[in-house]
């Protein structure tokens, strides 16, 4: 018995320091941000040897509130399962009446962000934020904001931004596009007032001056940026669209560490930094308490505007 | 340097032999992946896109060319032989060309397939390469209301090109506007009619929609019929290929296919059905063989198949010139110029024009590969059909089966399969079209966006609708083609109508 008990151990340390054959869930569909994540994790986890084997799966739908589901039910205690996820799931978590939430999983680290941009085309006769409020003030309804899906990231963006300028935000006119590239056909097509979105989005096109860019929602001006903050312009708003990943729930303490390690590991690595820098995505790194507290943070002011705009009762 | 001089740079590149190998690996890899149904352009070139990291940047370039054409192509194989429709874009083709594929004409309806699709490759491409920054200027004047307009235009000429019975017709198209009611309302984000069931909240997947429809209702309508009344069926009457009179009939349709299909697929909300949708509605209103249609016409697979290529090469025309994926494909796409150091925007042309024109010529040289391999496997593929009736039907119900699962691992999608199957079965039996209930599952969402989309821009105000020059014209259009066949039969001139088709050339 005791010769059996040891090896077990015996067998259980050999087995530790093997690498870990992830599965990322990319719960969206491919081509999206949550699936270049993935995608982007996966080839650096390989190439730097973190886990010799990577596989990503899709499970699009319903802001990945569908994958997030999936993936709480049927991986408890499963240290070798991520899933990517953002924002904007915080929001769908709650538009849509999700009964799985982020609680009923392991976030591990926010590894990426963009900050959202305001801008008009350029042959609009709004020159700058101030300009934007002023037309909000007067008619809500006249101003059109062209984004991303509804109860995302564009969409509190404009509440919040409607809501800091003492603005009725269940007036405002928001037209819900797919994603920030349909939505930035009908900004540069001159048929909406405005548009928001991530300032990736419509950086090209600022630079090419198609655009006028109003506001970035940082909390100081971005490096290479001609643009005044939302805070500047007056307007007390400050938001983040990133991108975290979690593991799976029910994981002890020990796994839960494993795993962040691995994560560090990868975050830290030139290869990521590289990925990052090709795909113009800033490291925004954050793990452990100070993660949790952000996300305890996001998750209410979410809730707050996403009522406030009248999606949620 | 001018263009041209870059694009033959850029062909002369593209003409290496190492090169020409990596093209013909990215097609027979994009081919294979489209194949199977499910697993549509968007998720070949996610998963292919890894394999061309390790090459440099023109090899890389030009297996990506291959894989993102041979992705496109992929899907009407399938259509046509196993009424199994890979991606939406080639459901219509199931229409003529599984027909035509069961009555021993396999052969044209994939020849004319491909070299539908080579042409219009081939002159889309040309279009991209010249035209792009001026093409996508008049897309760009599309807005909600316009594209609204488009969306009317699609559903009265379609509507009317489908089936003898308008009410069969009708009924079908609107059992397909009611399912697409299903899921989250992209304008408010709330969720409709999805009785708590998560994967309903994304609405109902067209391709496991169409899979169930056309493969799945119909083994089950074969194998409910017992009888093998027409186990005399040839796999292959007459020759493989196209016949001088199958020429003759093909060669319009391509040109008007890629005309249709390349200017809808550059629009940035246009999607590549549309174009097949109007390819066949115009195709049979021009046909001299008007009867033909839904008995396999060749018209309805080579108009349709030049359509959804050339509109592939017009998806690229926003992503180039403005940086603008309009589809999940292009999206995957621009991750893969990124690792490049390509920025597709506004200023690419002029800064990166070795890329741009490298990668142009790539997508000349992909479209010739794939004729290349594809025109011998014809042979091959319509051996396919030899297989004894049975055994197809159960393969057929395998293969659709293990797309649906790879696509979305769910049981209730599976479910679904199943049970559209058993609706699609109902419906045949009945003789009720199957095509008007998917298409009303494509257009329904987009129209009812739009025209929400348009009401919110104007606040209400329903005159907006018609304040466009563009959207008049084409509301225009609509009323003319609903009303004027309908004054016409009034007075008993119903034959007019088929001579005013027949003089049309």
């Amino acid at each position: 018995m005791k010769q059996f008990v040891l090896a077990g151990l015996f067998a259980g340390a050999v087995a530790l320091p093997a690498m870990a054959d992830y599965t990322i869930i990319a719960p969206a569909n491919p081509g999206g941000g949550w699936d270049q994540t993935a995608r982007t994790m996966q080839t650096v986890m390989q190439e730097d040897g973190i886990s010799p084997s990577v596989q990503v799966q899709n499970v699009p739908g319903a802001g990945g509130t569908i994958g997030l589901a999936q993936f709480a039910s049927q991986n408890s205690g499963n240290d070798q399962a991520l899933i990517v996820g953002g924002f904007v799931m915080v929001g769908a978590i709650l538009t849509n009446n999700s009964p799985v939430s982020l609680k009923d999983v392991t976030p591990i680290a926010r590894l990426t962000g963009e900050y959202e941009a305001v801008v008009v085309p350029a042959a609009s006769p709004i020159q700058d934020m101030k300009g934007l409020i002023e037309a909000l003030k007067v008619d809500p309804g006249a101003v059109s904001w062209a984004g991303g899906s509804a109860g995302g990231t564009d969409h509190i963006a404009v509440g919040l931004i409607a809501k800091a300028a003492g603005v009725d935000p269940t007036k405002i006119n928001y037209i819900a596009y797919s994603g920030g590239g349909e939505a930035l056909a009908a900004i540069l097509g001159n048929q909406v007032t405005a548009g928001v979105s991530s300032l990736g989005e419509f950086d090209a096109q600022v630079k090419a001056g198609t655009l006028r860019l109003l506001a970035v929602s940082a909390p100081e001006r971005i490096a290479g940026v001609e643009a005044p903050t939302l805070k500047e312009s007056g307007l007390d708003v400050e938001l983040q669209n990133w991108r975290m990943v979690a593991a799976a729930p029910g994981l002890n303490d020990e796994q839960k560490a494993k795993v962040a390690a691995d994560i560090e590991k990868m975050v830290k690595s030139e290869n990521w930094q590289k990925q990052l820098a090709d795909k113009g995505w800033s490291d925004t790194y954050l793990a452990g308490a100070d993660f949790e507290a952000q996300l305890a943070k996001d998750e209410a002011a979410t809730a707050t505007v996403l009522k406030d705009i009248g999606l949620v009762k | 340097m001018g263009a041209f001089d870059f694009l033959l740079q850029g062909l002369a590149t593209a003409a290496e032999p190492m090169m020409l190998l990596y093209a013909l690996i990215g097609v027979t890899l994009g081919t294979a992946v489209g194949v199977l149904p499910g697993i549509g352009p968007a998720l070949t070139v996610a998963l292919l896109l890894p394999v061309t990291y390790r090459l440099d940047a023109a090899g890389s370039l030009i297996m990506f060319a291959g894989i993102y054409y041979g992705g496109m192509y992929g899907g009407s194989t399938t259509s046509i032989l196993l009424n199994t429709p890979g991606e939406s874009a080639s459901i219509i083709t199931a229409l003529e060309g599984n027909k035509m594929a069961r009555k021993g004409r396999g052969g044209p309806a994939l020849a004319t397939a491909a070299i539908g699709s080579f042409i219009a490759g081939l002159i889309a491409t040309l279009l991209l390469a010249f035209l792009a920054p001026w093409i996508v200027k008049v897309a760009l004047v599309f807005g909600p209301r316009e594209y609204f307009a488009l969306m009317v235009l699609a559903f009265v000429t379609v509507s009317a090109a489908f089936g003898d019975s308008a009410l069969r017709g009708l009924t079908s198209l609107f059992l397909g506007l009611a399912l697409a009611c299903v899921g989250i309302d992209q304008l408010t984000g709330q969720a409709r009619l999805e009785f708590g069931v998560p994967v309903l909240l994304d609405g109902i997947e067209v391709t496991t929609m169409a899979v169930a429809m056309f493969a799945v209702g119909e083994a089950l309508f074969i194998a409910g019929q017992r009888i093998h009344i027409d186990d005399e069926l040839t796999a292959v009457k007459g020759s493989i290929w196209m016949s001088a009179s199958d020429w003759a009939r093909s060669w319009k349709p391509w040109l008007r296919g890629t005309f249709i299909g390349f200017p809808i697929g550059a629009m940035p909300a246009g999607g590549a059905e549309i174009g097949t949708f109007l390819s066949y509605a115009t195709e049979k209103k021009l046909s001299k063989h008007p009867e033909e249609f839904g008995h396999g016409a060749i018209e309805g697979v080579a108009g349709p198949e030049a359509a959804n290529n050339a509109s592939a090469a017009g998806t690229l025309v926003p992503l180039l010139t403005l940086g603008l994926p309009t589809s999940a494909t292009a999206a995957i796409m621009l991750a893969g110029f990124q690792q490049f150091g390509l920025q597709p925007g506004p200023l690419l042309f002029a800064t990166n024009p070795t890329l741009v024109w490298g990668l142009i010529a790539s997508l000349l040289i992909a479209n010739f590969m794939l004729l290349v391999l594809n025109l011998p496997l014809i042979g091959l593929w319509v051996k396919l059909l030899t297989v004894p009736k049975p055994w197809l039907y159960a393969g057929i119900l395998l293969f659709a089966t293990l797309g649906t699962i790879g696509a979305n691992p769910s049981t209730f999608e599976l479910g679904m399969l199943l049970g559209f199957g058993v609706l699609g079965y109902g419906m045949r039996l009945f003789g009720y079209p199957i095509a008007p209930i998917v298409v009303g599952l494509i257009l329904g969402p987009m129209a009812e966006q739009h025209l929400r989309r348009a009401l919110s821009i104007s606040q209400g105000d329903w005159g907006y609708l018609v304040q466009s020059p563009i959207a008049a014209v084409l509301l225009g259009i609509a009323a003319l083609a609903l009303i004027v066949p309908l004054i016409l039969r009034a007075r008993g001139k119903g034959e007019m109508l088929s001579q005013l088709a027949g003089d049309e050339d």
